[in-house]
């Protein structure tokens, strides 16, 4: 089994704050891949690395066997051609409608003709049930709206890599099973390899073949939902029960309490 | 005192690095103008909502600039008995200054402040760096056509408000104050050099537009993507702007005319 992205290594900061600690990870192709861990761990941040949007400051990110940092500006677009990302806001260009902004990469980067490109674009909003809203501004559109836009769009180019960076927030239950079985349909069908960020335990589970979890800059657990489910493990417990006591941190880093609220009051 | 001097430092290779990025970044969007002529659209979209809707500010202050000049141009000449060469003094002073400066300053205020605030938000809701994970480069797609539609517009808006002023002129000083229409006109035509005086005028309006356009696309494009980090920028474009034009036109003017 080929990986269609390879991690090696990587080290990450932000300022002086460290986001990624050496980690490596491996997304098998063909495959849906979920990354779970604790708001803030650097999710989406490990997607605009693999995106070539950032550069580790140590180590590799090779997707196709290509290192994404290494390319030239011209490769690195054609390798995103083949890149589908949903992004976390939805990331709708405001001044376009909902058809043009799912018809935008295929204006952008094919010569189909107007008739075929609205059956496209059609059909494309059609699989995320929103077909009857193509008139529609994104201003006009619900946030759950939105992300089903943003996600037609992203699969508009057909790709063979799509990142969905938290999918499912915001969607009520039944959008939310359309959207899983979209993205299930979407790996079974053509194979396209999918990399799913999201907090959503359940569904996420129900369709990932492989998850990793992640926190404070390190793997903490890797597997299928099976394995993770039966660990032992008293951090992947914790997270997937969503206990509130245990060794999983919720605090962004800080200073003790004590340190904070008792201390230097003339600071 | 040290401090100062640190902060004194910082500050200068802020403004270095800043003036830096806007080079370069200049020349990325010169360098994508070439992927707009087979999408003439594309401009036509952004030549109307940064000149066409930049127009009524410009006619109407072009006019009323022009009947300004009409009544102080009277009351002065008056005192010499030249009031015949009012129609020249409206013209000169506004085909070689007011024309291109007002304009520059109005479409700095009007466009440039519009393209700053469009640009920073699409920023700030990562609709920049969506087009750059969908391959397609946003300095070429959504800078390159708003940088050229504001340099294009300038040149014609600046033409516009000199020749409403000239008409605002003729109102008051052939309409209401009485100076003899023949002579406005005629005096004018003898009066106003195409090389000298015009050519110069939109030479100038053609560097404040590129400049203005830089200025404003630029500080969209390199704000904070934050909606205080939006307002910040789309106040600097203004400031900016301002001080570039003024600045610029003594510069210009020093050149031509001396
Ligand atoms: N532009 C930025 N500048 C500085 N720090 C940033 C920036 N973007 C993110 N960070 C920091 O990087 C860390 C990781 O952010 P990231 O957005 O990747 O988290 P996440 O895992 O996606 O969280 P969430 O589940 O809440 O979306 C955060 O702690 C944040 O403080
Ligand atoms: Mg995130």
């Amino acid at each position: 089994m080929d990986a269609h992205i390879r991690i090696e290594g990587v080290t990450f900061y932000r300022g002086d704050r460290m986001i990624f600690d050496d980690i490596s990870m491996e997304i098998p192709r063909g495959q849906i891949t979920a990354i779970m861990g604790p708001s803030g761990t650097g999710k989406t941040t490990l997607l605009r690395l693999i995106g070539g949007q950032l550069v580790p400051n140590a180590g590799h990110v090779y997707v196709d066997g290509q290192d994404v940092a290494a390319l030239s500006r011209s490769e690195l677009y054609t390798l995103r051609k083949r890149m589908g990302m949903l992004f976390q806001s939805g990331a709708l260009l405001t001044d376009l409608s909902v058809f043009e902004n799912v018809a935008f990469p295929l204006r952008e980067h094919t010569r189909m003709g107007e008739d075929m490109l609205r059956d496209m674009v059609l059909m494309k909003l059609e699989s995320v049930g929103l077909r009857g809203a193509h008139a529609l501004m994104p201003a006009e559109l619900s946030g759950g709206m939105a992300r089903r836009v943003a996600l037609a769009r992203s699969i508009a180019l057909d790709p063979d890599l799509i990142m969905y960076d938290e999918p499912f927030t915001g969607l009520d239950p039944i959008t939310m099973a359309t959207i899983v079985t979209l993205i299930r349909r979407l790996n079974d069908a053509v194979g396209i390899t999918s990399l799913l960020v999201s907090h959503d335990i359940h569904e996420t589970l129900s369709i990932a073949d492989v998850v990793y979890l992640i926190s404070e800059g390190k793997v903490v657990e890797r597997g299928t939902p099976d394995t993770l489910s039966n660990s032992n493990s008293a951090w992947v417990k914790q997270f997937l029960q969503g206990l509130p006591d245990g060794p999983v941190p919720f605090h962004y880093p800080a200073p003790s309490l004590a340190e904070d609220f008792l201390g230097q009051r003339d600071a | 005192m040290l401090d100062g001097f640190a902060a004194l430092g910082h500050a200068t290779l802020a403004a270095l690095q800043k003036l830096g990025r806007a080079f370069l970044f200049l020349l990325a969007t010169l360098g994508g103008l070439p992927a707009l002529l087979p999408r003439p659209r594309l401009l036509l979209k952004e030549f109307f909502s940064v000149g066409v809707l930049s127009l009524l500010i410009i006619v109407v202050s072009g006019l009323f600039v022009g009947m300004v000049l009409g009544l102080q141009g009277y009351v002065t000449l008056s005192k010499f008995g030249a009031e015949e060469s009012l129609g020249v003094v409206v013209a000169l002073s506004l085909v070689r200054e007011l024309g291109p400066v007002v304009t520059a300053l109005l479409f700095a205020g009007r466009a440039g402040s519009a393209l700053t605030a469009e640009i920073g938000l699409m920023k700030s809701t990562e609709q920049l760096s969506g087009m750059e994970m969908m391959a397609v480069d946003p300095v070429k797609r959504v800078i390159g056509p708003r940088y050229a539609a504001g340099f294009l517009s300038m040149p014609l808006l600046a033409a516009m408000f000199s020749a409403v002023g000239v008409l605002g002129g003729y109102f008051v000083g052939v309409g209401i104050v009485g100076v003899d229409e023949g002579s406005f006109w005629s005096q004018m035509q003898s009066g106003v050099d195409w090389r000298e005086d015009v050519l110069n005028g939109v030479i100038k309006s053609i560097v404040f537009g590129f400049v203005v356009s830089w200025i404003a696309v630029f500080e969209g494009y390199d704000c904070v993507p934050t909606s205080e980090g939006v307002s910040q920028a789309t106040t600097r474009t203004v400031v900016h702007s301002a001080l570039a034009v003024l600045g610029l036109d003594f510069v210009l003017t020093g050149l031509m005319f001396s």
